[in-house]
């Protein structure tokens, strides 16, 4: 356990060095903000509210998906598609940890560097630019708190299925472009899921894209209400549970079917 | 004639390098092309709530994407230097084109042409087919020879902010991050302008003016007569934004000094 605690350690080091780029990913996401509040407060009108949410809970919901994004997003999808394809990934295998847990424990790193630098002061910013709604109940942050982790573990998953496709496609670039558009429209980060036609909604329900951005968002903003909380988490928890077997499965397979490429 | 024929010759050169790898180019263009309906996506899925935006209705902000999808995809295709910075300047290559024959701006561009990007205008024209079938709008002969004209307009206002934006790394070569950012402002220019503030209206006309790439042209063939004043000013917007950039970039060459050896 202690090597993968030493993982996090180093990789949250590792982006300190290089922070400054992430003043600018502040503004961006601001900028990002700002054309959607400005878009929804236009479709609100003079509306109260829609689907059980009010202007400014939408305007929190917003900020709040792209700030929480900063923390589950990672790229180890692509680390491991450029691992694989360069060969390394055979010196990584006979090292005495699992490749996947060593990915895993990075992506942390990376996600809580994020949380601390980006994310935290991002909110903070955006607070003083948009009317956001900040709930004063300390059981919706401790509700948020746990369900961003989940988003962390799904998205992680998600990702690390999409990385090991090259064991069996050899190219997954494009496949890892269009995986990043469909989450960013099916996790509810550009839209919240419950906008959608109750046919598209229907069929999210067997998807675990939701479960990213959607419900920890809808709990920050208090569009879920009591029981709604609780089994919005039990949800994320039950997916953050189901993705472990497809991995398995592609790990026991991929490492019977690698073929490695010089080195 | 000569810059044609290198045009050319690039084009042909790099066709057969892509067609090399055809299975990764159309996975590719599919995921492109899943990125644009994502955003075409978002419309409908709003306008489920709403009748109209700023008095604009479902269908004219479909055209309105429609439309910008032509521009962007000019632009994407040809003026691929967000990252000139560090292909050109910190590595040196500067160094390389300025020994060519040709203006050193033109040899970038014909360097990091994208052609794929060009497959963006068909998405475009199927979008604004569609809204403008559900809109009924009514084309005079002339219009094609417009909206050529507003295409070209709007591919230039795009062109002319990054070509400035990347000129700025003559004076200097910090890496900075302000191209993805200004990516991201360019999609405000592909919603009404008057649902943002005075402050930003004001800024997408005239400072980055991203306005005259998507909703601007768009009003004329929308019917709007009330915007056809700053319809009319696209290709005027487009000639002195990218006039303006030409001019930075040509100061910035002369004061290209090289970087390591």
């Amino acid at each position: 356990m202690g090597k993968y605690i030493e993982m996090i350690r180093i990789r949250f080091l590792m982006m300190l060095a290089y922070r400054t780029n992430y003043y600018t990913g502040i503004l961006i996401y601001s900028i990002n903000i700002g054309a959607y509040y400005f878009l929804w407060s236009a479709i609100y009108g003079g509306k109260e509210n829609i689907q059980g949410l009010s202007i400014s809970q939408m305007i929190t919901y917003v900020a709040v998906s792209w700030m929480a994004r900063a923390f589950y997003f990672n790229n180890i999808d692509r680390e491991i598609a450029m691992e694989i394809k360069e060969g390394k990934v055979a010196v990584e295998l006979i090292r005495p940890y699992h490749y996947l847990g060593m990915k895993t424990m990075q992506a942390l790193g990376e996600g809580i560097f994020r949380l601390v630098f980006f994310s935290l002061p991002g909110m903070v910013i955006v607070s003083f630019i948009f009317p956001l709604q900040f709930s004063t109940d300390v059981s919706t942050w401790g509700f948020f708190a746990l369900s961003i982790l989940f988003s962390f573990i799904i998205n992680t998953q998600i990702n690390l299925m999409t990385g090991m496709l090259t064991f069996f496609l050899f190219n997954v670039d494009g496949l890892m472009r269009s995986k990043r558009v469909l989450i960013d429209l099916f996790s509810g980060l550009l839209l919240p899921i419950s906008f959608y036609p109750l046919w598209a909604q229907e069929l999210m329900k067997w998807f675990p894209f939701q479960a990213i951005s959607y419900l920890p968002s809808m709990i920050f903003t208090e569009g879920f209400k009591g029981q709604e909380v609780v089994e919005a988490i039990l949800l994320q928890a039950l997916w953050a549970v189901i993705l472990i077997i497809p991995i398995q499965i592609m790990w026991s397979l991929a490492k019977k079917k690698m073929v490695i490429q010089g080195g | 004639m000569y810059y044609a024929s290198m045009l050319f010759q690039y084009m042909g050169q790099y066709l057969k390098t892509r067609m090399q790898y055809r299975a990764d180019m159309v996975v590719e263009l599919l995921s492109d092309f899943m990125f644009q309906a994502a955003n075409l996506v978002f419309i409908l899925v709003v306008f489920g709530h709403t009748q109209v935006l700023s008095g604009w209705t479902r269908d004219e902000i479909i055209f309105i994407y429609g439309f910008f999808l032509v521009p962007f995809a000019i632009f994407a295709s040809f003026f691929n230097i967000w990252d000139f910075n560090e292909r050109y300047i910190v590595k040196g290559e500067m160094d390389r084109i300025l020994t060519r024959p040709i203006h050193s701006l033109f040899q970038v561009i014909l360097e990091r042409m994208e052609l794929e990007s060009l497959f963006g205008a068909i998405t475009g024209f199927i979008v604004m087919g569609y809204a403008a079938f559900r809109l009924d709008l009514s084309f005079q002969w002339y219009d094609l020879f417009i909206f050529v004209l507003f295409v070209l307009g709007g591919a230039l206002v795009y062109a002319g902010i990054f070509v400035s934006l990347a000129s700025i790394s003559f004076w200097s070569d910090a890496k900075t991050s302000i191209m993805p950012m200004m990516y991201n402002i360019g999609n405000y220019g592909r919603y009404p302008v008057n649902i943002y503030n005075k402050i930003i209206r004001y800024i997408l006309t005239w400072i980055l003016p991203f306005a005259f790439v998507g909703v601007y042209p768009s009003a004329y063939f929308l019917k709007k007569s009330e915007w056809y004043g700053y319809a009319f000013l696209t290709p005027v917007m487009g000639i002195v934004f990218f006039s303006l950039s030409i001019f930075i970039w040509n100061a910035g060459v002369k004061r290209y000094r090289g970087a390591g050896n």
